[in-house]
């Protein structure tokens, strides 16, 4: 299980850190608030995320050692939640690919027989839903805009797609927390996922790419070129001062 | 255990001054451990709310003045939703300027109207969906024109 719940942190982690990029650069005062929200919730369920590992993992590590210590290969994070933030559309499109996700992974984890899962599922379906309901007022307002705002959407949704599978990629024993009730089945979730995408993008106006290939090494610590940059900003300080607090 | 609460009572909520952490809903249980300890749990409100290290700092510095020591113990289940906001208190964020949830989900509410809490118009406008902290989303009255705060339902 410790395993599963370092995926989970470590998604939220990385998906906080890149939001929170664009703190000060926002596209509009609201915007820019709206985005930092965002990537402050997802670093409140990253903590409570680290808080159970804690307790799964046992060897004296805590929440800062797991979130700011650990080297790129032990990070289990998908590569969606790493890659660049670019233009505000790709950056809106990655809040929506990956809150439609949390959704259903949460809607199954409150169901999880395990007292401190569900606990921490219940508490963040109220904030990924309306993480949701943010990004998609907003691709609708791109694919429905102007051709420019259209076309940097499609572009975003070339650029962004083949990270999409490794959301759903797993670690090593997740199979038999299936069994145990734990989890949900991650190919489950993946085919839920694909169908409400699908039926969300024929709404909206937009089209998937033909080519459904998708980058590898998700969930088994291998990252894209970008992760060790974000590595550096996000464990400067405790690097640099080990132990220091705010 | 009447008492404690009623000490409780005297923290204010750290980013919303004019209500407290019980009438918040934040404090869950409070009792003696022993003649000078006491153990108190509490709840975050979201995930990441900063506010919960300094309500932790308050508790304990507070019964420190009365040389009790203070346990805190958080406990995440059942979870924290703005139902549990007395009242009383919902009044309050009102007549500070903070128009109150309504009970239930939010997304129940999303085509009901938010009331200024100024003029009490129901002619108003989101102007976005989040806000100066966690808990809430901004809005703007159209008939007095006051920007004003909506403490969302969670």
């Amino acid at each position: 299980m410790k395993h599963y719940i370092l995926k989970l942190a470590d998604d939220s982690l990385i998906m906080g850190q890149r939001l929170a990029e664009w703190c000060g650069k926002g596209p509009y005062l609201e915007e820019d608030i709206a985005l930092t929200n965002i990537a402050l919730d997802q670093l409140g369920q990253a903590n409570n995320w680290y808080h159970l590992a804690t307790k799964f993992f046992a060897d004296g590590r805590t929440v800062d050692d797991f979130a700011m210590l650990r080297v790129e290969k032990e990070y289990l994070n998908a590569q969606l939640v790493e890659i660049p933030n670019e233009d505000y559309a790709q950056t809106i499109l990655k809040v929506y690919f990956f809150a439609v996700y949390q959704k259903l992974l949460y809607e199954n984890l409150i169901n999880s027989a395990d007292e401190d899962v569900k606990a921490i599922a219940i508490k963040s379906l109220k904030e990924v839903k309306y993480h949701k309901t943010h990004a998609e007022t907003w691709i609708k307002v791109f694919a429905g805009g102007t051709e420019e705002s259209k076309t940097r959407l499609q572009n975003a949704v070339e650029n962004v797609w083949e990270f999409t599978g490794g959301l759903f990629d797993e670690v090593e024993d997740e199979k038999d927390l299936v069994e145990l009730n734990l989890i949900p089945d991650s190919k489950k979730l993946y085919e839920d996922w694909k169908q409400k995408i699908s039926e969300d993008f024929e709404k909206f106006g937009l089209q998937l790419p033909e080519n459904n290939w998708m980058q590898k090494g998700s969930r088994k610590g291998i990252h894209t070129e970008y992760f060790g940059y974000i590595l550096t900003d996000l464990q400067y300080m405790q690097r640099t001062y080990p132990d220091c607090t705010w | 255990m009447k008492n404690l609460f009623n000490i409780l009572s005297q923290i204010p909520d750290p980013e919303i001054p004019v209500i407290n952490i019980v009438e918040l809903g934040i404090v869950r249980d409070a009792k003696w451990l022993s003649e000078n300890e006491i153990e108190v749990v509490i709840t975050p409100t979201y995930s990441a709310c900063p506010a919960m290290f300094n309500i932790e700092e308050d508790i304990i510095k507070l019964f420190q003045e009365k040389e009790i020591s203070a346990k805190i113990t958080t406990q995440m289940f059942p979870v924290w939703t703005t139902d549990w906001i007395t009242d009383e208190a919902r009044e309050k964020l009102r007549e500070y300027g903070i128009t109150p949830p309504e009970k239930g989900a939010e997304e129940n509410h999303l085509n009901v109207p938010k009331k200024c809490p100024r003029c009490g118009s129901e002619n108003t406008k989101q102007i976005s969906r989040f806000g100066s902290t966690l808990c809430k989303a901004s809005y703007q009255c159209n008939d007095c024109l006051e920007p004003f705060d909506y403490f969302k339902c969670h």
